[in-house]
């Protein structure tokens, strides 16, 4: 099963290439890189001006349906549901679609000082965890477990960057270290 | 995150409904959404929720509104409101109605993450606590103490209805019925519970060893008291004196007893020091003690002191409905005490069980059950397991007389002659003691012939 990744106002090529390799690393499944013109106006909150993560991904359903493989939808826009502030990501539980936001992911968004490794850590550890919900895993409790929930950033620097043993057995294509 | 509890997300905008929806289940929260208040009461009345996240404003039924038919209805559940405006008075208000908190629109996923899941586990510490403590009472019951006879059900109620106050209480019975179970029973719920019930089978026990028994005795009282002892109604300071076979004490004990109930005073053998001690009394006779007053054995004004509060038990053939519960009870007990893989009682066995008249009553029912499980050879128990079904049906036989004294003089001259009339032999194997077989022996006349 291919994993196909679509950047959304995604500039830092050389943060894309990286996420690719490793992925491609991490899978057994082609990883390819698509690009599609999502509508992102309908998503965006004047209020909040964040994105509506669940209308990016409506909006990637309708152009992307016919794909085969995993969707994953990879934005530097700042992403929201309502009622939270806020969400790393958001994925179609048993689906095939996810989003992940890169935004809150930068080191600069809490300190200022720039860490490309980090970057790359925390990007494919959330990514992971919103594919793991693609096929049907939920939350785990085991922090070393990339389906830890991580609620903020300190969150996800603490997980694991795998699957647990548990977890692993539903990620079709994964290459367990 | 443990794909039990379950949440319900009331709230009339339908992308917060469903993010918040999906948010949670991929928590492993069992998650379900309503669109109204209305909506809400509908499945709350056909669900149990654990959780409520409730939108303060919605149109109908108003999440404070909502908030308050909930708790009408189960107090348990725990209620969160959100808003999109903070507002004091109107969050103080939701927390006087008993929400259990209050967070604005939009609320920090760790915050709402995390006040979700110390609500859920504060409920879960909540219900273990009162399970726990549901447990304690269980472990308390007194062993045995079971039936679903209306007989019974009467007892529970006596005991319920008296165990609160302070009254004396006479439990009547015959032998072996269960009125020290009903001692212990009233004292347990009672609120001396914390403190200890001490019996004492005054019928067991000589004049002067009953007076060193009850009010202790100082060192060189007597004899043989080479150390200071407390009393029983010392140890009972704060509990309870249950004082069994009262009708066999002494005219002396009698005066003396009257005395220390009233006063709550009293002072050990061979001492002067008056000693307070703050005791229920709970006494038990098998012997209408009425007859014994009339026959001056038995002291009038005693009688009135401590027949304030009456409990009859009945024998065991009265209720007989209570037989086949007892009779598993004791089977399931004593096939667990001894490792034995008897499961059942077969229907003969059980139809002797219950058409038995039981002399000996609960007491009589545990002893056959316990050695029909010691010596059966199967999974079940059958007659031949039980161990007086011959006699005592020779005796019901002979005589053709089914009422219990003359089946009990029966008996008890059976097992004396049996016994070679060995006192101590015969009150063992009838499981009595001495003293009450020297009282049937006189009470029912009966002389060794040989």
């Amino acid at each position: 099963m291919d994993i196909n990744v679509i950047p959304i106002h995604l500039s830092n090529s050389g943060l894309l290439d990286d996420i690719l390799f490793e992925l491609s690393q991490r899978f057994n499944s082609r990883v390819n890189l698509i690009e599609l013109d999502v509508n992102i106006e309908s998503a965006f909150s004047i209020e909040r001006k964040q994105f509506f993560s669940t209308q990016l991904l409506s909006n990637a359903i309708i152009l992307s349906d016919n794909i085969n493989g995993k969707i994953l939808l990879l934005t530097e826009f700042d992403l929201y549901v309502p009622a939270l502030t806020f969400v790393f990501g958001e994925a179609q539980l048993n689906g095939k679609h996810s989003i992940v936001s890169l935004c809150r992911l930068h080191e600069e968004f809490y300190s200022g000082r720039s860490d490309h490794n980090l970057l790359l850590e925390r990007a494919l550890k959330e990514i992971l965890h919103e594919i793991g919900h693609n096929f049907g895993l939920k939350h785990c409790l085991n922090w070393d477990c990339v389906m830890h929930a991580s609620l903020s950033i300190e969150e996800v620097d603490i997980k694991g960057n795998q699957y647990c043993k548990t977890c692993v057995a539903s990620i079709e294509g994964y290459k367990i270290f | 995150m443990n794909g039990k509890e379950k949440i319900l997300i009331v709230d009339d905008e339908r992308i917060v409904r469903e993010s918040l929806l999906h948010w949670f289940e991929e928590d492993g929260y069992d998650v379900e959404a309503a669109e109204d208040g209305e909506i809400a009461l509908k499945m709350f009345d056909k669900s149990k929720y654990d959780l409520l996240l409730v939108d303060m404003k919605m149109p109908g039924i108003s999440g404070l509104e909502l908030l308050k038919k909930v708790k009408e209805i189960d107090k348990e559940t725990i209620v969160i409101l959100i808003t999109a405006f903070a507002s004091v008075p109107s969050a103080i208000t939701a927390l006087k109605d008993g929400a259990y908190d209050y967070v604005t629109k939009p609320v920090d996923p760790d915050e709402l993450a995390h006040l979700v899941k110390k609500a859920l586990e504060q409920k879960a510490l909540k219900h273990e606590n009162i399970q726990l403590k549901e447990n304690i009472e269980e472990i308390i019951k007194p062993d045995n103490f079971i039936g679903e006879s209306q007989q019974m059900k009467k007892i529970f109620e006596l005991i319920h209805t008296v165990a609160t106050t302070d009254t004396t209480v006479m439990i009547r019975g015959e032998s072996g019925t269960g009125k020290e179970l009903v001692a212990k029973a009233i004292h347990i719920n009672s609120k001396r519970k914390y403190f200890p019930i001490i019996p004492v089978n005054c019928g067991a026990i000589t004049e002067t060893l009953l007076e060193s028994e009850l009010f202790g005795h100082e060192k060189g009282a007597f004899t043989g008291a080479q150390f200071k002892r407390r009393g029983k109604f010392e140890m009972a300071d704060g509990g309870t004196i249950f004082l069994d076979e009262i009708g066999s004490i002494s005219p002396k004990m009698q005066i003396e007893l009257l005395r220390v109930i009233e006063t709550k005073q009293f002072s050990r053998v061979g001492g002067n020091q008056l000693i307070n001690s703050d005791f229920r009394v709970i006494i038990a006779t098998n012997e209408p003690l009425e007859d014994l007053v009339k026959q001056g054995k038995f002291r009038e004004d005693l009688y009135y002191r401590l027949n304030v509060f009456s409990i009859v038990v009945p024998p065991l053939r009265e209720r007989r409905a209570d037989i086949p519960i007892l009779a598993y009870y004791f089977l399931n007990k004593f096939a667990t005490a001894m490792n034995k893989p008897v499961k059942s009682i077969s229907k003969e066995a059980m139809d002797f069980l219950t058409n038995y008249d039981w002399p000996g009553n609960v007491r009589e029912l545990e002893n056959a059950i316990e050695r029909a499980v010691v010596i059966g050879k199967e999974n079940s128990i059958h007659v031949k397991d039980l161990p007086f079904h011959v006699s005592a049906n020779n005796i019901i036989n002979e005589n053709g007389e089914k009422s219990l004294a003359s089946m009990e003089c029966k008996y008890i001259l059976q097992v004396l002659n049996e016994n070679n009339w060995n006192i101590s032999r015969s009150a063992n194997i009838l499981e009595i003691d001495r003293v009450t077989l020297y009282n049937k022996i006189n009470k029912y006349g009966l002389r060794n012939k040989n």
